[in-house]
């Protein structure tokens, strides 16, 4: 029983391939049963986002696995065409295919590293196949491991902690500047879509307070419902800058709307209270001598992206302590795996009947006493035979179906009814941690 | 013996700067909390020694410089302990600690436990504790107004290190520089209010306008601006953090003026 994965992704493909070969949800299915119905293809799931499309598989041999899996791609993707579609294709066995599941998980492999979508596609995809009855022992503990993975990189390395995009980077330094949003007031100057976005994200930080003033009234109505927020006319809006403590500056204009003079009158008007100002409109709105003025702080996008690479370069940082645990995770699924191989199971099992004949032997013989070398062995085979007898069914059935494919689940239930002691990694930590991270936030920097 | 709590207050002490100073540099949270671990030790050897060298003398307590400036530290660590547990905020400790530790190494340096008063004036001891309550109050500001300095330049050059992220939001350090100096200007008018009634007693005057006594009340003058400048026209964020700068730097140079003069601490603030 081999695991498999097959596929290809941002790192191997352009957009224009990966595109093609998205299965629609109405068709999942289908697929899903399809792959599971190729020769040696035991287990699948299909994973797809918008940077990656793969094939998990349990097979019976690599080889073999390898080409169905290929066979399945390009059998469901029609309208491309076999040598375009096959360069492209990665593959990896074994450990390296659920290291690969548990980096993709972890988003360790993402384009953003440490995104945090990764993980709600994942647990999607294996709702799916679970729904078309498309895994196995195997897949279902090797998803659940994956997730529980993730949420360990998630919380042991600092991987998703800085603001990777725009909008989002806007949120971090405004909370350099104020601790407490809840109380303060945004004013957005302009419709633009970026700062709509970081007017967003401020809100979901507790931001309630929102001014919002556009060229156009109606539109700077429509905006104030979406924000709850309150409209205010673009000729009056330098009026009222020294409500904001907070302004999000982007409009199409091509010059700078917001002077030195304004923002020095604002902030004399809070009486030296911080203003924090962002301006993401290209060209920019805000004058960028704002900046000498005390108590003024403007970031313009440039600012902004600059802080974001800085953040980037911190995530590939603790990327490597992340690393760490999933090659420390991959070791223990492995051991999983081989305690499910047919042979140390009956091994084990095999001990464990000795065990108790011998102790039971012991007990029963020092009760009856002295006992005749005759007595004494029919007595010793009376014992054997009955744990022998039966056994004999159960090592029969293992050595039957080991190779079928529900080989794994009858090695597993037979670890589970004598209380082998490889069963031990077979415990439902696992699946409790990945139930928590079905409740695990994930707000969205990047769209799928 | 309670020499040896003074040095091992002083060698944990020392530890804690050490680390946290480690802490200003690296992101490890390892470092702050044994930063935090260290210091909490240090603080405990501190009340040892003070308790015992309170309660071992006759001596009413704190009318020397050594016991005044000991208590001073002893308070600084305090309110690192209590602000860096409750607000999670370690980074403090890189600012307060070594302050506390140059006012524990100049209590060290003038270990002559030279009264300054005539010991049968009990009240004394009252005004140099509220007196050295006030400056506490003063020195956290004083704290508070560095870290806002740095954190403001660090946003207005765009610079963002470990730092930015380690220094709290700018508008807590302003917060936390009011209310210190809130809470330390009126144990100073309590301290100068029963500095006054100790000098009745003693000199037959309340205010006999000696250097000490009239810095003191510049001081007190200064604070009280500072606190009405914020409330009447702005004086906050920026500009607050120079005044108690300022100030801060400014009471510091009052007691150097009065141990260089070899005049007891107790007359003064």
């Amino acid at each position: 029983m081999n695991t498999v994965v097959v596929g290809l992704s941002h790192k191997t493909a352009p957009v224009e391939l990966r595109e093609l070969l998205v299965v629609p949800d109405s068709r999942l299915g289908e697929a899903l049963r399809r792959l599971v119905s190729y020769p040696g293809v035991k287990e699948g799931m299909l994973l797809q986002t918008c940077n990656r499309v793969e094939v998990y598989a349990v097979v019976d041999q690599v080889g073999t696995g390898y080409a169905s899996v290929q066979d399945f791609f390009v059998e469901t993707h029609l309208a491309l065409s076999a040598e375009r579609l096959l360069p492209h294709l990665y593959w990896s066995a074994g450990d390296r295919a659920i290291s690969h599941l548990f980096r993709v998980s972890s988003s360790l492999d993402s384009m953003v590293i440490g995104e945090p979508q990764i993980l709600g596609q994942v647990k999607d995809a294996f709702e799916a196949a679970l729904t078309h009855n498309t895994t196995g022992v195997i897949l279902n503990k090797l998803v659940k491991k994956a997730l529980s993975v993730a949420k360990r990189v998630r919380t042991e390395s600092r991987i998703a902690e800085n603001a990777v995009s725009v909008s989002y980077a806007a949120v971090e330094l405004a909370k350099k500047v104020f601790s407490d949003l809840s109380a303060k007031t945004v004013l957005l100057v302009g419709a633009g879509e970026m700062a709509k976005l970081a007017a967003q994200h401020l809100i979901n930080h507790g931001v309630r307070q929102v001014l919002i003033t556009t060229r156009d009234s109606r539109r700077s109505q429509i905006m104030a419902q979406r924000f709850q927020g309150t409209s205010i006319p673009f000729e009056s809006f330098r009026g009222e800058l020294g409500r904001a403590d907070i302004l999000l500056c982007s409009t199409g204009a091509s010059h700078y709307l917001i002077g030195q003079n304004d923002v020095q009158l604002a902030v004399h008007k809070r009486m030296n209270r911080p203003i924090f100002l962002i301006d993401v409109s290209v060209p920019r709105n805000i004058d960028p001598s704002v900046k000498d003025v005390d108590n003024a702080f403007l970031f313009d996008i440039d600012d902004l992206e600059m802080h974001i690479e800085q953040n980037k370069e911190e995530r590939k940082r603790e990327a490597e302590k992340a690393e760490a645990i999933v090659k420390e995770e991959v070791g223990v699924m492995l051991g999983w795996l081989k305690s499910l191989e047919v042979t140390p199971t009956i091994v084990a099992l095999r001990k464990r009947a000795d065990k108790i004949i011998e102790d039971e032997l012991h007990k029963a013989l020092s009760r009856l006493g002295d006992l005749s070398p005759e007595k004494r062995s029919a007595v010793e085979g009376m014992a054997s035979a009955i744990v022998n007898k039966l056994l004999h069914g159960s090592f029969v059935t293992l050595k039957e179906t080991a190779q079928s494919a529900n080989g794994s689940m009858y090695i597993e239930a037979v670890q589970r009814f004598y209380d082998l002691e490889s069963s031990q990694s077979l415990n439902g930590t696992d699946s409790v941690e990945a139930a928590e991270l079905d409740r695990a936030d994930h707000h969205t920097e990047t769209g799928k | 013996m309670t020499v040896l709590f003074f040095r091992f207050t002083l060698v944990l002490y020392f530890t804690g700067i050490l680390l946290s100073l480690g802490y200003l540099l690296r992101r490890s949270e390892i470092l702050s909390k044994s930063a935090l671990a260290v210091a909490g030790l240090g603080f405990l050897c501190h009340s040892f020694a003070l308790a015992a060298q309170i309660l071992g003398s006759d001596h009413v307590p704190l009318v020397s410089f050594h016991k005044a400036m000991s208590f001073f530290s002893w308070s600084l660590v305090l309110v690192f302990l209590v602000v860096a547990t409750r607000q999670g905020l370690h980074i403090l400790g890189t600012f307060i600690l070594p302050l506390a530790f140059l006012a524990l190494v100049s209590a060290a340096v003038f270990p002559v436990e030279r009264e300054s008063l005539h010991p049968f004036f009990q009240t004394v001891w009252v005004h140099v504790t509220l007196s050295m309550l006030g400056t506490v109050g003063f020195a956290v500001a004083f704290v508070a107004g560095i870290m806002y300095l740095m954190q403001e330049r660090l946003l207005k050059s765009k610079q963002f290190n470990v730092l930015t992220f380690k220094l709290p939001p700018l508008d807590f350090l302003d917060t936390l520089n009011q209310r210190s100096i809130l809470l330390g200007f009126p144990f100073l008018t309590l301290g100068i209010l029963t500095g006054a009634l100790s000098a009745q007693l003693t000199a037959g005057s309340y205010l006999s306008w000696n250097p000490e006594q009239t810095w003191a009340v510049v001081t007190w003058f200064f604070y009280l601006i500072v606190l009405l400048g914020r409330l009447t026209v702005g004086w906050r964020a920026k500009k607050a953090a120079y005044l108690t700068i300022v100030g801060f730097a400014g009471v510091v140079l009052i007691f150097l003026g009065v141990v260089l003069k070899g005049g007891g601490l107790s007359t003064s603030l």
